[in-house]
């Protein structure tokens, strides 16, 4: 239950820690909070041999509004994110995110990259069409959460590639978020079992557009229910018109089934979570 | 091996450590604060939390490297100039709140930001607080009877 022995770097510049990526690529790992870096490599299931801490990096840190977005670095911690992020949606669902210590460590841009398909960050930036920023010495690209997320713990990042921040459209008016856990009654702790991230932008008469539902725990990434949001846009925000959405979410996914909970359970839990998080969207 | 400095319960340390120490075990076997405990050792039970920067955290999960230029408090740091327990140990302990009192120093140092505030809390307050704290003898009741009777002394 010790980890392997690994070089450990601390650049203090982005350039830096991006030039670390270049020359140590497939062998090195990015550490940021550790949340879930730190355990894998206890248990051995990861042993890089080199570690990138990229929270010694100031210019890495901060919460930015850049324009009519919120930009977060690599290095925001999750219970910054939570008090000061200003993303209404990111803030609720951080509070199912482990436990306050977990949080206090944990990074926003960390559980993105690592891509775990029940974690709520992930499912988060794909509702509110949020971007990834890679950075490498090859130059930065950017990506929308759509094309990121590719498999369970794979994304598009690649090996010499930092995700430097993630940037989320500021101003979604409405929004819910909502899961279940293995172990009932507790808000926070576990990963879910599912989970919907969802938002929502009435217009003048009442319609409903931009209508946005993401589902968590339910496929190998995050997933979106296009076809509910679409049977949402420009409808009123009746029961009857949460219901068919809420079913048309379950009917989508195919969920994998575990010890926690089979796969037509995890389908019911869409449907139920999904209309839940409708209905507070039109409350 | 990489030099780093460390200030633990008021005392600055300047140490040479290998870079897969962890936390935890740099308090309890270079240090001998063999108060924090090592339950897991993969973030689920608790039992290693002390307050790094006045903030919970898993000593397990947090390698001894990244707590260079951290201040860090543990269970030792709550006695009492006279030796004493402190208001929360002693509740915990008129309350029953603790058993085989393997989870306890995680659990006490969980619990100690949330009185900080001086404010009364209310049980489901505490029940989040120690939410990722695990305990195997007495459940958890009698725990928060104790720390809500702390927060109101």
């Amino acid at each position: 239950m010790k980890p392997s022995a690994f070089e450990y770097l601390a650049p203090e510049t982005c350039e830096q820690a991006l030039g670390a990526l270049a020359e140590h690529g497939d062998d090195a790992a990015v550490l940021a909070g550790g949340q879930s870096l730190i355990p894998m490599m206890n248990l051995r299931i990861a042993a890089p041999r080199v570690l990138i801490d990229v929270m010694r990096t100031p210019e890495l840190r901060g919460i930015r509004n850049e324009g009519d977005r919120i930009e977060l670095g690599a290095g925001v911690r999750m219970a910054q994110a939570e008090q000061q992020s200003r993303v209404p949606l990111l803030q609720s669902a951080l509070r199912h995110v482990g436990h306050p210590a977990i949080r206090n460590c944990g990074t926003v841009c960390g559980s993105v990259a690592h891509a775990d398909p029940a974690a709520e960050v992930p499912a988060v930036l794909l509702a509110l069409d949020g971007e990834v920023v890679l950075g490498s010495v090859r130059g930065e690209r950017v990506l929308a959460a759509d094309e990121f997320f590719r498999s369970y713990y794979t994304t598009a990042r690649e090996p010499d590639e930092l995700v430097i921040a993630v940037r989320i459209p500021a101003g979604t008016p409405r929004v819910a978020f909502h899961e279940v856990t293995p172990r009932l009654g507790g808000s926070t702790g576990e990963f879910a079992t599912a989970g919907v991230a969802a938002a929502a932008e009435p217009d003048d008469g009442g319609r409903w557009r931009r209508v946005r539902i993401a589902l968590l725990g339910v496929a190998d990434r995050p997933v979106r229910a296009r076809e509910a949001e679409a049977l949402l846009t420009g409808a009123e925000p009746t029961a009857d018109a949460f219901a068919a959405a809420a079913e048309s979410a379950a009917a989508a996914v195919d969920p994998p089934s575990d010890i926690h909970a089979g796969s037509e359970y995890r389908r019911r839990l869409v449907s139920v979570l999904t209309a839940r998080a409708l209905a507070e969207l039109a409350a | 091996m990489t030099t780093i400095s460390i200030e633990v319960n008021g005392t600055v340390h300047e140490l040479d450590v290998a870079s897969r120490l962890l936390l935890a075990d740099l308090l309890r076997d270079r240090l001998g604060l063999t108060g924090t405990k090592i339950g897991c050792a993969m973030g689920a039970c608790g039992a290693c939390t002390v307050l790094v920067d006045d903030a919970p955290v898993r000593a397990c999960l947090m390698f001894a490297v990244q707590a260079s230029g951290c201040s860090v408090r543990t269970v030792e740091d709550l006695v009492q100039d006279d030796g004493d327990l402190d208001p929360l140990q002693r509740a915990l302990r008129e309350h029953h709140g603790l058993q085989c009192g393997y989870c306890t120093p995680g659990m006490l140092m969980a619990i100690v930001p949330l009185l900080e505030s001086g404010r009364p809390l209310e049980p489901d307050a505490v029940r989040e607080g120690i939410a990722g704290n695990l305990c195997r003898c007495t459940g958890y009741d009698t725990i928060v009877d104790a720390v809500v009777e702390a927060s109101r002394a």
